[in-house]
């Protein structure tokens, strides 16, 4: 098993390079750079500030020069700094993340906790009408796209009933509030885009749980299980539910590049200074150093969420044995 | 006497109940009780009218909470290059000169200036007495330092072109400054608008990476107090600003960036002013409800849009083709149909309503029969019938670009597609990203005709958009206007100080653009904008809304947020 982790991390390294690499020279055949979006258009700046201000951040020099540039401060965790603002990139994520992973985690806790009980319970009662309007609202909720229902939820509940804020993660005059008043402000401002964000989720993994549900319960072992006498509830709970969420890991796994990597449409909707808007801003802007700083700890991420799932695969499934010849 | 007491009685009549009329008759005949009555209603009638009197009186208090698409990116204002930047940074900072409300350049950080020379010498005396918010005094070091910085070819600043120009640089004293140029150059007063730095506090300082850019500190009306990056800044007034402490204490400056929830945000009084789409103005915010909470503003337009030739393509190079389009297309059908008629047409690259525009050229009149007229006599007819026109065996066939981003020009673009099939040339229209727009395709002129727009500048000098020494790669003059003439009256329009002649030459380069249409002015859209209606002193000019910003106050009892 060590050796298998050890193998896998080593791994990991040339995929990180390889990926930053071709990201780079990718990212520079987009045409324009950074300092054109200052000046593009502005009657104001002369064709000569323009050049100098390309030569002051080495835009005139060869991207793979560029490259080796950025990488020998890579290396160092340096990761430069943002060229519109002159501000670390490293603290410009930082500010964001927090917003992003909460926000995220508290939609993949809805998600799993509302889609698992939907899914199980529609697949107990196949055909019931619990189930059939379980799949209709599920169907309705995938193909419902994600800014309109936001839109309307924030024009019902925000506007028209006032029950919620509008948008933003907290009220104009929070600074003045109680602890117990912020904790408060913060919850209700996260109600909408928490909920709207797992729509597509909830939908997504209810349907999974429920047709793996269908399956696992015609498998053998159910009926022997049945057949020795287990009450219902222990053979649901302890033999079907858990073998039908097996997949389910693997689904989480993938899921932890997307707890940082945010969404940008909610984000614009509700309002969230979060990582999407931050990344999506960045590539408009072509503002090289904060596209690749996001790059590698997305990329980071999602190998090392891959890399946790097939670990844990190993933890809950015995018949799983990495690196160990039979 | 008895006029006056016939009056009272009419208004005793008014105030009072039908049934109590009889008292009152009693009453007028005991003169000593009638007049205390009188005296009393009198003295309630005074006393609400000298409440609404103080009322109204500016005080100091409240909140005024700003919306904004996009965050700031530097507070360090030489740097500022995007909308938002400059709008807080316009809170913090003074330059040396300002517009007023009737466009006329007036003192800010300056007192007064001579202009000497024959116009090449500007000599500034500056106010005294100013000082910066951290309580160090504003002297001509300052401004020697700004301009330093701004010519500085370390210093990544876009607007050093025109400080470049300056041939030297003197402080007479602390409070006045000479600045010296080879020729008289007229825009140059206003450049000096440029807010000025404190050289106490960046002295030595690389600008790019000085935590300044994140808590400034100027000579302005607010003083900055807190940035959460992404969702607003904090700024609140200053007690000390020299011409007075704004009645309004706290400017927070808040990030929506989605226009709809912004609009959601108006609705439920969270914002005290959006810049709303033509949609918005004219039909979402059309209720009683909002009414009552807002007070709607139709501003000058501030930029324009057109649809720009490139002058050296086989298609575009003759005038009589030009025109042609331009009596093809009918522009007010794309204000009322882009803009639901909230846009102007306009004749020339000027700020409509300001001394350099000239009211008196007429719109070319929109008459398809005519356009079809002036494209035979260029050559281009339709002799195979197939609906398009063609000249030498070619096909009058072209792409209008334009950029990613804005649904008006997209939308402008299939107008004005129809109305050009009407006259037999097909039109293609291409939506391209704006850097890609850019680089590719303006930069390197592979275009035939664009859709974009230009931002209407407050002093008319044009030479940058229309001179025929501005052509080159990345210069902005890409549809490759060349006019001698206008070359020579846009020389002679900066070249002078005196309004008059200034207006003269602008008068005369509109008529002949608008002529030669080297590009059709299609639209100019007003600026459109919701303010909540607790704030007083709101005075709308052709420089917009928020220039006497300091002058706006919410009459007392009236405000919305504690201190």
């Amino acid at each position: 098993m060590t050796n298998y982790i050890l193998r896998r991390l080593i791994g990991m390294i040339p995929v990180l390079f390889g990926i930053t690499l071709i990201s780079f020279f990718v990212i520079h055949l987009a045409p324009g750079k950074p300092t054109d979006v200052m000046t593009d258009l502005n009657p104001k700046v002369s064709q000569e500030s323009r050049l100098k201000l390309a030569e002051l951040y080495g835009f005139d020099k060869p991207v793979y020069e560029q490259y080796f540039v950025w990488l020998s401060r890579i290396v160092k965790l340096d990761f430069g700094a943002s060229f519109l603002d002159g501000r670390r990139v490293a603290d410009k994520i930082a500010e964001r993340l927090p917003v992003t992973i909460g926000i995220n985690l508290l939609s993949v806790i809805l998600i799993f906790g509302a889609a698992i009980p939907i899914g199980v319970k529609g697949a107990l009662h196949y055909g019931s009408i619990f189930d059939r309007v379980t799949t209709s609202a599920v169907f309705l909720m995938f193909s419902l796209p994600s800014f309109w229902v936001g839109l309307l939820a924030i024009s019902f509940f925000g506007v028209q009933m006032g029950w919620l804020p509008v948008s933003g993660i907290t009220s104009l005059d929070f600074a003045s509030y109680s602890l117990w008043g912020k904790c408060v402000d913060i919850m209700r401002h996260l109600i909408l885009p928490v909920v709207v964000t797992s729509i597509g989720g909830i939908a997504g993994i209810s349907r999974y749980t429920r047709d793996r549900m269908i399956d696992v319960m015609n498998e053998d072992y159910i009926r022997t299980a049945v057949a020795k006498g287990l009450p219902k509830n222990k053979v649901i709970s302890k033999h079907a539910v858990r073998n039908a969420l097996m997949p389910v890991i693997t689904i989480a796994g993938l899921m932890i590049p997307g707890l940082i990597s945010g969404s940008v449409i909610s984000e614009t909707i509700f309002n969230i200074p979060g990582m999407g808007r931050l990344m999506v801003d960045a590539v408009f802007t072509r503002d090289y150093n904060l596209i690749m700083g996001e790059l590698v700890i997305v990329t980071f991420l999602t190998l090392a969420g891959n890399f946790a799932a097939d670990i844990v695969y190993a933890l809950c499934d015995p018949r799983i044995k990495f690196g160990e010849k039979k | 006497m008895t006029l006056r007491s016939i009056s009272q009685r009419q208004r005793l009549r008014t105030f009072l109940p039908q049934n109590n009329l009889k008292i009152i008759q009693e009453a007028i005949k005991k003169i000593p009780l009638f007049l205390i009555i009188a005296v009393f209603f009198l003295s309630v009638v005074f006393s609400a009218a000298y409440a609404g009197d103080k009322d109204n009186t500016p005080n100091c208090g409240d909140a005024f909470v700003f919306s904004s698409i996009g965050d700031a990116r530097t507070l360090v204002p030489i740097l500022a290059s995007d909308a938002p930047s400059s709008e807080v940074a316009g809170m913090i900072f003074n330059g040396l000169v300002k517009y007023d409300e009737e466009l006329n350049i007036v003192g800010d950080l300056a007192r007064s200036w001579d202009i000497e020379d024959g116009g090449c010498t500007i000599i500034f005396h500056l106010r005294k007495g100013v000082k910066w918010h951290d309580g160090a005094p504003f002297t001509a070091k300052d401004v020697k330092f700004t301009y330093e910085k701004l010519i500085d070819p370390e210093v990544p600043t876009p607007y050093s072109g025109d400080f470049k120009k300056v041939k030297t640089f003197e402080v007479l004293d602390d409070h006045t400054i000479k600045v010296a140029y080879d020729r008289p150059f007229a825009p140059a007063l206003s450049t000096w608008g440029m807010p000025v730095m404190p050289e106490h506090i960046l002295k030595g300082r690389d600008l790019t990476k000085t935590s300044f850019s994140r808590c400034p500190i100027g000579t302005g009306p607010y003083m900055f107090k807190k940035w959460q990056v992404g969702s607003r800044i904090d700024l609140v007034s200053n007690p000390d600003y020299f011409e007075h402490e704004p009645y309004i204490t706290r400017f927070i400056y808040r990030v929506i960036p989605d226009s709809d929830t912004m609009f959601l945000e108006l609705l439920t009084k969270n914002i005290d002013i959006m810049a709303m789409t033509p949609l918005q103005y004219s039909r979402l915010s059309d209720t009683r409800q909002f009414k009552k909470n807002y007070n709607k503003y139709k501003l000058v337009p501030s930029s324009y849009s057109y649809l720009g030739f490139n002058l050296s393509s086989p298609f575009f190079s003759d005038t009589r083709v030009r025109q042609a389009i331009n009596h093809a297309v009918d522009k007010k059908e794309i204000i009322d149909g882009v803009l639901l008629g909230l846009g102007e047409e306009l004749t020339g690259p000027f700020l409509p309503g300001s001394w350099a525009y000239d009211k008196t050229v007429a719109p070319v009149s929109f008459e398809p029969a005519k356009a079809r007229k002036l494209l035979a006599e260029a050559g281009w007819t339709d002799k195979d019938a197939d609906g398009i026109v063609e000249k030498d065996g070619k096909k009058f066939e072209f792409t209008i670009l334009t950029n990613l981003g804005n649904n008006q020009r997209i939308s402008a673009a299939q107008i004005i597609q129809k109305r050009l099939m009407e006259i037999g040339i097909k039109a293609h229209i291409r939506v391209l990203e704006w850097t890609v727009f850019i680089n590719e395709f303006i930069n390197k002129k592979k275009f035939d005709a664009v859709l974009l727009g230009w931002n209407l500048s407050r002093d008319p000098d044009c030479y940058d958009i229309w001179h025929s020494s501005k052509t080159g790669p990345g210069e902005f003059n890409f549809l490759g206007y060349n006019n001698p003439e206008v070359d020579l009256l846009i020389e002679e329009g900066r070249g002078t100080f005196d309004i008059e002649k200034r207006k003269d030459a602008y008068h005369r380069i509109q008529r002949i653009i608008y002529d030669d249409a080297p590009c059709l002015f299609l639209y100019a859209p007003n600026g459109l904008a919701a303010v909540n209606n607790r704030f007083s002193g709101i005075k709308p000019s052709i420089i917009g809304l928020l220039y006497n910003f300091i002058d706006w106050y919410t009459p007392k009892g009236g405000e919305l947020y504690e201190l």
